[in-house]
C-alpha cells in the first residue's frame, strides 16, 4: 500500500481513538471535587445538566434537527423520577431508568409524528409538544402539584448505600458516573457508521435518500436516543435536587440548554462540557451580583457570539488551527 | 337555546377581538419569514417595545391615549430599521440556528431591560373615555373596546390586502416572495424592500403591542410568554402572506377562548393539539404550497 494512502486511513482511524485530551473533562471534574467542596450541589447540576446538552448535540449537531422543545423530555424525566420518588418509590437508579425510559417513549411517540415536517414547521412542532406537555403538567395538579412543584420527594440511598447527604458528595459523584455512562454511549454512537450516517442526513439529505439510507428511520432513532438522555438529566435533577417545578418544561429551558450547547460549540461532542460549566457557573455569579440582569447579559453575549465567534469556543480554537496550518 | 346562543356570540365576540391583536403582531412576522427566510423569534420584543412606549408615554408624561399609540408605532418602527441594517440583514440567507440564537438573545435582552427599566409588574393602562363601556349594537351590549379591537383589525387587513396586491411595492413583495433570484435579476432593490417591509411589520407588531395591551399584559416576559401564539399563527396561516395570519390568527383567537371558556382545567392544551394537527395537515401552513 503506498505510504501517503496508508497515513491518510491512519489519520482516518485515529479520529475514533481516545485522545490524550479527552480525558482533561474527567481530570477537570475530579479534581474539582477536591478542590470546590462547597460547590458540589452546584457542581452536581452542571453534571447533569451536561448530558441534557448532549443530548441536544445528538440531535441537532449530529442529526441537524432544529429544536425549541427539548425541554418535553428532560421535564418528562425529571416528572417521572420526582413522581416516583414522592410516592414511595425513590430508589435511584431505577427511577433515572424509568426517566429514561418514559422521555424515550414520549420522543419516540412525537418523533414519529413531527419528524416528517422541516425547517420552521419542525421547530413549531417541538415547540408545541414542550407546550402541551407543561400544560398537562400544570393542569394536572393533583399529580404533578401543578404551579406550586412536586414537593414531598424521598430519594433512598443509591444501591442502598450511598445516603444523598446535604454537602453534595454523593449527589456529584452519582451524576459524575451517569455521565460518564451517557458519554460513552454518545461517543460510541456519533463515530459509528449509525453516527456517519446522521451527519450524512445533517450535511446533505437529498443524497442520502438517493444512495438509499433510511433517513426517516435514522432521524427518528436519534431523536428517541436524546429523548431517553434528556430524560436521564431530567431525573438527576430532580433526584439531586428533591424538586421538581414546571419550569423543566418550559420554552426558557429548552432555548437556554441551546445556548449552553453552542457556547462550547455544536456538534463536536465536547461542546457541552466547555459550554454548560461556563453559562451555568456565570449564571451562578452574576445571580448573587445582580440577579435581575442576569437575562440582559445573557442574551447580549449571545447576540455578540452569534455576530462575532459563531461555533462558540471550539469554533474559536478550530478556526485558529486552521490559519495556522494555512501555508 | 337563547343561552347557548348567547355564550356563542359572546365567545365569537371576545375570540375576534383577540384574533385582531394576535393578527396586528404576527402579520410582521409572517413577512419576514417569508419574505427574507429570517427567524425572529424576537419579534414579540417589538410589540412588548410599543406597549411600553405607549403606557410610559401615557403614564408618565399625560400623553393622551391615541398619540401615545401613534407615537409608539413611529418610534418601534424607526428603532427596528436600525436594528435591521445593523444585526438582522447580516443573518438572512444564513442558517437557521444562528438565527434562532440571535433572536433568542433578543428576547432575553428585552425581558432583562424590560424588568431593569420598569420593574417585573405588569405595566397599568388608562383607556380613553371613548373606548370604555358598552355599546348596544342592536342585537345586544358589547364592550366598546374589543368592538374597536375588531373594527381596527377589519380595516388594517383591507389596507394591507390593498396595499399588496395594488401598489408597487406590493408587486415587489409578492415578486421577492415567491422568487428571490429573479426579483432581483428584474431590477428590484431587495435590500431596501426587506428594509421597509420589516420596518412596517414591527410598526405594525407595536401598534398590536399597545392597542391589545388590555387583552396581552405588557410585562417583561411579554415576547418569551406569548412567543408560541405568535409562531402559531405565522406557522398555520403560511410564510409570507397576508391572509394567511388572518385566517390562522381567527382560528386561532376563536378555538383559544372557546377552549378557555369551555374546558378551562385543559387551558391551552387543545390549542397545541391544534396546531399540532394542522400543521400535520398542512406542513406549510392553510395557505401554503401543499
Amino acid at each position: 500500500m503506498p505510504d501517503a494512502r496508508r497515513s491518510m486511513l491512519d489519520a482516518f482511524a485515529r479520529r475514533h481513538r481516545l485522545h490524550v485530551l479527552e480525558a482533561l473533562p474527567w481530570g477537570v471534574a475530579i479534581a474539582a471535587y477536591f478542590a470546590f467542596p462547597d460547590y458540589l450541589a452546584l457542581g452536581a447540576q452542571i453534571l447533569a445538566v451536561i448530558i441534557f446538552a448532549l443530548s441536544v448535540d445528538l440531535v441537532l449537531g449530529y442529526a441537524g434537527i432544529v429544536t425549541l422543545g427539548q425541554a418535553a423530555f428532560f421535564g418528562t424525566g425529571a416528572y417521572t423520577a420526582g413522581i416516583l420518588a414522592a410516592n414511595g418509590w425513590g430508589e435511584p437508579l431505577t427511577g433515572l431508568l424509568a426517566a429514561g425510559a418514559m422521555a424515550g417513549a414520549i420522543g419516540l411517540l412525537s418523533g414519529a409524528i413531527i419528524l416528517r415536517t422541516s425547517g420552521l414547521t419542525l421547530l413549531m412542532q417541538t415547540l408545541v409538544v414542550a407546550a402541551m406537555l407543561s400544560e398537562a403538567a400544570n393542569k394536572g395538579g393533583r399529580i404533578t402539584g401543578g404551579s406550586d412543584g412536586l414537593q414531598g420527594m424521598d430519594v433512598w440511598p443509591i444501591l442502598g448505600q450511598f445516603r444523598f447527604d446535604m454537602f453534595g458528595h454523593t449527589a456529584y459523584l452519582y451524576c459524575l458516573a451517569v455521565l460518564a455512562v451517557a458519554w460513552i454511549a454518545v461517543r460510541a454512537l456519533v463515530h459509528s457508521a449509525f453516527g456517519r450516517s446522521l451527519t450524512g442526513i445533517r450535511e446533505n439529505v437529498m443524497r442520502m435518500h438517493a444512495i438509499g439510507a433510511p433517513v426517516d428511520r435514522r432521524k427518528l432513532v436519534v431523536y428517541t436516543v436524546s429523548a431517553v438522555l434528556a430524560g436521564v438529566s431530567g431525573g438527576l435533577i430532580a433526584q439531586t435536587t428533591q424538586f421538581v417545578g414546571l419550569g423543566v418544561l418550559s420554552l426558557e429551558r429548552s432555548g437556554t440548554i441551546l445556548i449552553m450547547l453552542i457556547i462550547g460549540g455544536v456538534g463536536q461532542l465536547y461542546g457541552a462540557f466547555i459550554g454548560v460549566p461556563l453559562y451555568m457557573i456565570a449564571q451562578d455569579r452574576f445571580s448573587t451580583i445582580d440577579p435581575t440582569y442576569w437575562y440582559f447579559w445573557i442574551g447580549l453575549f449571545m447576540v455578540l457570539m452569534v455576530v462575532f465567534a459563531p461555533g462558540g469556543v471550539l469554533g474559536f480554537f478550530a478556526r485558529r488551527r486552521a490559519r495556522r496550518g494555512k501555508p | 337555546m337563547g343561552d347557548f346562543l348567547s355564550i356563542a356570540i359572546s365567545i365569537a365576540f371576545h375570540g375576534l377581538a383577540l384574533a385582531m391583536v394576535l393578527y396586528l403582531i404576527s402579520v410582521g412576522l409572517s413577512v419576514t419569514m417569508g419574505l427574507m427566510g429570517f427567524v425572529n423569534l424576537a419579534h414579540g420584543a417589538f410589540a412588548m417595545a410599543g406597549g411600553y412606549a405607549m403606557t410610559t408615554l401615557m403614564n408618565r408624561y399625560g400623553v393622551p391615549f391615541w398619540l401615545a399609540l401613534a407615537a409608539a408605532v413611529v418610534i418601534v418602527g424607526l428603532a427596528s430599521l436600525v436594528l435591521e441594517r445593523v444585526l438582522y440583514r447580516r443573518f438572512y440567507g444564513g442558517g437557521e440556528l444562528n438565527q434562532v440564537l440571535l433572536t433568542m438573545g433578543l428576547i432575553f435582552m428585552s425581558v432583562g431591560a424590560a424588568t431593569y427599566l420598569w420593574g417585573p409588574v405588569a405595566q397599568p393602562i388608562q383607556l380613553p373615555q371613548a373606548l370604555r363601556g358598552q355599546i348596544d349594537l342592536g342585537v345586544r351590549d358589547f364592550p366598546v373596546y374589543r368592538s374597536f379591537l375588531i373594527l381596527c383589525g377589519a380595516l388594517l387587513v383591507t389596507a394591507l390586502w390593498l396595499a399588496l396586491e395594488r401598489t408597487r411595492f406590493g408587486v415587489r413583495v409578492r415578486a421577492a416572495v415567491d422568487n428571490l433570484a429573479m426579483a432581483q435579476t428584474l431590477g428590484v432593490n431587495t435590500s431596501r424592500l426587506f428594509a421597509l417591509a420589516f420596518g412596517l411589520g414591527s410598526a405594525l407588531a407595536a401598534l398590536g403591542g399597545g392597542l391589545g395591551a388590555e387583552l396581552l399584559a405588557i410585562a417583561p416576559g411579554y415576547a418569551l410568554d406569548n412567543l408560541v401564539y405568535f409562531l402559531i399563527v405565522v406557522a398555520v396561516g403560511g410564510l409570507g402572506s397576508i391572509r394567511g395570519p388572518f385566517v390562522a390568527a381567527l382560528i386561532l383567537g376563536v378555538a383559544d377562548t372557546a377552549f378557555k371558556y369551555a374546558a378551562p382545567e385543559l387551558g391551552a392544551f387543545f390549542i397545541y393539539a391544534l396546531t399540532m394537527g394542522l400543521l400535520l395537515w398542512r406542513p406549510r401552513g392553510i395557505f401554503g404550497p401543499a
